[in-house]
């Protein structure tokens, strides 16, 4: 699974993208942030504020409902600002 | 329609002129051109960075530009070109432009795939002030209520 971010997100983690192998219990979009949040120090800084942070899909908005299913990449960023 | 995402700078003019591409059925072309400020509130922006994610903006601008053709068959064509990378005040940012045969059609359209663009489509801002400092640009209520008067019936 690719995870890929943007904005202050990706400096937080210090990383652009990276392979992960996510664990068996992951089953939701809501899952996975949780998850990164308990990553070390920078994921923990970057997901703090999990209620903010979108998430797209391969390439598609997603909810923090969502089920991951089979997904290749996953992309976290803040709100857009854009435009 | 198209989207084009790139580093360097638009002519308005030769985009429109190319779009329209010599059809005489065309009554309206709408742009609508996004510039860098130089202040921001009390703060003098020095220039700004925009990051993006490359493969979706342009699987989303596209999308946008499908959604406007279903909600207004009567748009002729549209384009969208988005900078990203670092720029100076007054340097363009976006453009949109919108073809019909009537000027209704192009302005609505042209609002409309703004509002989406701005709340959707996956670039973010960041900026360098006066005083050295740089920071990320954050998401307005504003952009989110722009939007949602297009979910009214």
């Amino acid at each position: 699974m690719k995870l890929v971010y943007f904005a202050w997100i990706r400096e937080r983690i210090g990383l652009e993208e990276e392979e992960a192998e996510l664990p068996d219990t992951i089953s939701t979009v809501d899952d996975l942030l949780r998850w990164q949040q308990g990553r070390g120090e920078e994921y923990a800084a970057a997901f703090s504020e999990k209620e903010t942070i979108r998430v797209a899909l391969d390439q598609f908005h997603a909810e923090h409902s969502d089920p991951l299913n089979t997904v290749k990449e996953i992309a976290f960023f803040p709100p857009m600002t854009g435009g | 329609m198209s989207v084009r995402l790139q580093a360097e700078d638009f002519d308005i003019g030769m985009e429109i002129e190319a779009l329209v591409g010599g059809r005489t059925d065309i009554g309206a072309a709408v742009s609508f051109t996004g510039l860098v400020r130089d202040m921001i509130g009390d703060q003098r922006i020095l220039d700004m960075t925009l990051e993006h994610y490359p493969a979706m903006a342009q699987a989303e601008l596209e999308r946008i530009e499908i959604e406007a053709q279903n909600r207004w068959p009567t748009l002729t064509d549209s384009l969208i070109i988005h900078r990203y990378g670092t720029l100076l005040p007054g340097d363009r940012i976006v453009l949109v432009i919108t073809l019909s045969s009537h000027r209704q059609t192009t302005f609505e359209a042209a609002e409309f795939m703004m509002d989406f663009l701005k709340t959707r489509a996956p670039f973010w801002k960041k900026e360098t002030v006066q005083n050295g400092g740089s920071s990320w640009v954050e998401a307005r209520d504003k952009d989110d209520r722009a939007l949602a008067r297009w979910h009214k019936t």
